[in-house]
């Protein structure tokens, strides 16, 4: 391989302002007034309805659906948001293809489920577009609380400990709140600083004090919350990415897919961002998918997902992996990868060819491939840093580098409750962190007030 | 495909579907389109005399939709025609020159009394129609004046004026009744008694809409106020039925001949139609919803569906008027049960929920801890809540048990036929 060969193809504004724009739109436009009366027509109201049982918040599908039939959409939003508050990013977010319509008896005779992700965006959108008041406060109880992180377990966990009466003071380690929902999801899913939006709504219902740039661990710790506040609730997510455990991989060009991610969330002209023109993501889940279909939108000519296992086992659900590849980006199952090739610059990625033993197990094949890439991500997950607990938290078991709780959020430590990704149990969702979170304050309450 | 040409009252027309006297019909350009679409025949807008009336400039219908914008009910505030009577004659004239093989009814509706009738019907008739009818039907407007439906409510009336009609017209005369009355016989009765020649039914229900949420209203209105209207549309049908059924099957009026009307779609209504007892339909609201072009699904399913029962269309008329009878009548004995078949279910529940609120807690929602739905046959009285409810087409059928025990009541299944009249609990009991 020659010198010029090796020399890394990035830059940017490798697609004009248009295109930029036109691919980073919103994925799935809000339905009209007339789509959403027609979808919601769909509904058969189903009793004990499965999408319900489904949704990991609970949310009264048939009943929020109903009301958006009968144009209650106000009264629509309150049955959405009453159960889960950022109902508005969830009917963005949420894998629906394989929670609640998923569950849809419409699937039976027909494949196609009521689109209740898109008719939940049309009950909820007016809420946020006019930040129009639901929820109120309980009496002050007097109580204070402290949660720890921004994202979607903290600010529900906080919402609903606002509601119930009791004051919060929410310690965010970003500069925006947020979390995930923030840094961590494709653009083009989350247009128009939705995000903050929902941030602005959850906060308004007052009682909630956001500190943000403020660490576990660096600014203050477990242990000083613990004395100051009546009860504790850590929704932190997941610190560090993964190692790919190779030779090689500080190279530059090999980079953390989250972290990209976030910047391209952050980017005031998408234009600016370098992209490769050949890009591999390594990884499986809906990380691996949004890096990579951003990656094509932004103008990488080849992007490569290259995952351990089949189409099954990936954390994306076929609908994303549909996704990917109508985007461009080719899947390659079955291959891991052994060796980061270049010198100042990764250029090529080595894998080896995996299937499963007889055990079940992922071995090695013996076979190998190359591709050339001018930037690798890692999308293999991530894991909680354990280490900003501190030392003074003996008693709070931690397995599996996740927090373990019971049902009600409970940590091992009676004042402390937990939830979102930094919890075992957890499915790296949105909408399950959001019920941690709610879940928790309910008992955190119920604690608080003696019950 | 089979012939559907019919004779109704010696007029003959290509298919037995006439357009209703209403807007569709208020001039010789809408006449002609709907003839050319195919339509076998039209009853005139109704005529009055002049000076002619004048309508609102304002709302003069107004719909209930499906979210869809399907329109399932309508409603009018219209008043009968408000051209010149002349304007309207030569019109007819004319089209009955153009389409000698279609049917051309004029629709009239005159005040109470007789010399009116006298002078009016000959004038009309010179125009070579084929038969009037007499609009005693209209509920709204021409009502307050002593007209429509103010006649069709009073039997004397009717055959008042239907002897009038008679006296002063050689062609026939069919007498449009209003369903604002709590019973259609003795309306029906009056017009046979009047010698009319034909009924035709029905004419549009009283009603009012809705209100408009924003101003509190009702709804429609015009500057500020509304008053009710006529009814019409698929919601109406039911009801319409159920009247043509009565006088079909009623010893004292079976011998007159029908024009069946109210909200026929499809095909299939005007099946319902003539199956029960009438020998026409007529059709309005259908083809102010999607236009003329409807016609030639009306004629084309009629045909084949004609063709399917290898029955003949004058076979069809009065079909199923033998199974209408009196609730006193039903086999008492006979039983039924639902029955899921749970290779179609989709598990929405809802037979379970309507079931288990509001009917007989006869259908499981789980069974050995799965989502699961079965009829529990000692609790199902064969109340067809269930099929009625089912999103899926022939999931939940009915099925009569013939022999053994029912479950419900412990008592032995009899084939023999016992109704009220002869029944236990019936103090007025007949003995046998």
């Amino acid at each position: 391989m020659s010198k010029s060969e090796q020399q890394a193809d990035i830059r940017s504004h490798r697609l004009d302002k248009d295109e930029l724009a036109r691919n980073f739109a919103d994925l799935h436009p809000p339905l009209s007034r007339s789509e959403a009366l027609i979808a919601a027509d769909r509904c058969y109201f189903c009793y004990d309805a499965p999408c319900t049982t489904a949704c990991p918040t609970g949310i009264d599908i048939p009943g929020f659906i109903q009301k958006i039939r009968s144009d209650n959409i106000r009264g629509s939003a309150h049955t959405i948001l009453a159960e889960n508050i950022m109902g508005g990013m969830c009917a963005r977010v949420c894998p629906t293809e394989v929670l609640c319509e998923e569950a849809c008896v419409r699937n039976t005779h027909e494949e196609k489920p009521v689109e209740i992700g898109l008719l939940q965006r049309y009950a909820t959108d007016p809420i946020f577009d006019q930040q129009t008041p639901l929820f109120s406060r309980a009496p002050a109880t007097g109580k204070k609380i402290a949660v720890v992180g921004g994202g979607p377990a903290g600010l529900s966990c906080a919402h609903r400990l606002a509601m119930l009466g009791h004051d919060v003071v929410v310690f965010n380690r970003d500069d925006k709140a947020g979390g995930l929902n923030e840094y961590g999801i494709a653009a083009y899913k989350t247009i128009d600083d939705f995000a903050q939006k929902e941030i602005e709504y959850i906060l308004s219902i007052g009682g909630i004090e956001l500190r943000n740039g403020e660490m576990l661990g660096k600014d203050f710790t477990l242990q000083e919350l613990r004395i100051s506040y009546d009860a504790v609730f850590i929704g932190i997510g997941l610190g560090s990415t993964n190692s790919l455990d190779l030779d090689h991989e500080s190279l530059p060009g090999v980079g953390s897919a989250i972290e990209y991610i976030a910047e391209i969330r952050q980017a005031d002209d998408l234009g600016k961002l370098p992209v490769g023109r050949r890009v591999v993501v390594i990884g499986g889940g809906m990380t691996a998918i949004d890096i990579a279909v951003q990656s094509k939108r932004l103008g990488a000519e080849v992007v490569d997902i290259v995952y351990r296992r089949g189409p099954e086992q990936m954390g994306a659900s076929r609908y994303e992996q549909d996704l990917a590849q109508i985007n461009g980006v080719t899947i390659r199952h079955w291959a891991r990868p052994v060796e980061l090739l270049g010198d100042d610059h990764v250029t090529n990625i080595r894998f080896e060819r995996t299937a499963l033993d007889s055990d079940g197990r992922l071995r090695s094949t013996g076979e190998h491939f190359e591709l050339s890439a001018d930037i690798v991500f890692k999308a293999i997950g991530q894991i909680l840093d354990v280490g900003m607990f501190g030392t003074d938290t003996v008693g709070l078991e931690i397995r599996h580098d996740r927090i373990v709780v019971n049902e009600a959020g409970r940590t091992t430590l009676r004042d402390v409750w937990a939830g979102g990704d930094c919890v075992a149990d957890g499915d790296d969702l949105t909408v399950t962190a959001v019920q941690q979170g709610k879940v928790a304050a309910v008992d955190i309450d119920r604690c608080l007030r003696g019950e | 495909m089979a012939d559907i040409s019919t004779t109704f009252l010696g007029i003959s027309s290509p298919n037995p579907f006439w357009l209703a006297s209403a807007p569709p019909t208020d001039k010789a350009y809408n006449v002609n389109r709907a003839f050319e679409a195919g339509w076998g025949g039209a009853v005139w807008k109704t005529l009055g005399e002049d000076p002619p009336i004048v309508n609102v400039s304002g709302p003069r219908y107004s719909a209930i939709h499906s979210n869809e914008r399907r329109v399932i009910g309508f409603n009018n505030i219209e008043l009968i025609t408000d051209r010149p009577l002349q304007t309207n004659l030569d019109e007819m004239r004319q089209i009955k020159k153009d389409w000698p093989d279609r049917a051309l009814v004029a629709s009239i509706m005159l005040p109470m009394n007789e010399a009116t009738w006298a002078r009016y019907l000959p004038m009309v008739e010179e125009t070579g129609i084929d038969a009037f009818e007499l609009n005693f039907g209209c509920p709204h407007g021409m009502s307050e004046r002593g007209m429509g439906a103010a006649v069709g409510q009073v039997p004397d009336y009717i055959q008042m004026a239907t002897e009038w009609a008679k006296k002063a017209a050689s062609v026939p005369v069919i007498v449009k009744l209003t369903p604002n009355v709590t019973n259609i016989l003795p309306p029906a009765k009056a017009a046979l008694d009047g010698g009319a020649d034909a009924v035709s039914l029905i004419n549009t229900i009283n009603s009012i809409m809705r209100v408009d949420y924003d101003s509190l209203t009702m709804y429609p209105t015009t500057d500020g106020m509304g008053t009710h209207g006529g009814y019409c549309g698929e919601a109406v049908k039911p009801i319409a039925l159920n009247m043509v059924a009565e006088i079909a099957r009623t010893k004292e009026t079976r011998s007159i001949p029908i024009s069946g009307i109210g909200g026929i779609t499809d095909w299939r209504d005007a099946v319902d139609f003539l199956a029960l007892g009438a020998s026409n339909v007529q059709v309005c609201t259908a083809a102010m919803v999607y236009g003329f072009k409807i016609i030639d699904d009306l004629v084309d399913g009629l045909s084949r569906f004609l063709d399917d029962k290898r029955l003949a269309l004058d076979e069809l008329i009065g079909k199923a008027v033998p199974s209408v009878t009196d609730w006193q009548y039903l086999n008492l004995n006979y039983v039924e049960k639902a029955v899921i078949d749970q290779e179609l279910c989709i598990k929405c529940g809802r037979c379970h929920v309507v079931c288990e609120d509001t009917s007989h807690q006869a259908i499981t929602h789980t069974v050995n801890g799965e989502r699961r739905f079965e009829v529990i046959d000692a609790e199902c009285v064969g109340c067809n809540l269930c099929v009625s409810v089912c999103p899926v087409d022939g999931c939940i059928s009915m099925q009569r048990l013939t022999d053994g025990v029912d479950p419900r009541t412990g008592e032995p299944i009899s084939l023999e036929k016992a109704d009220w009249t002869t029944h236990r609990n019936n103090p007025m009991r007949k003995t046998k």
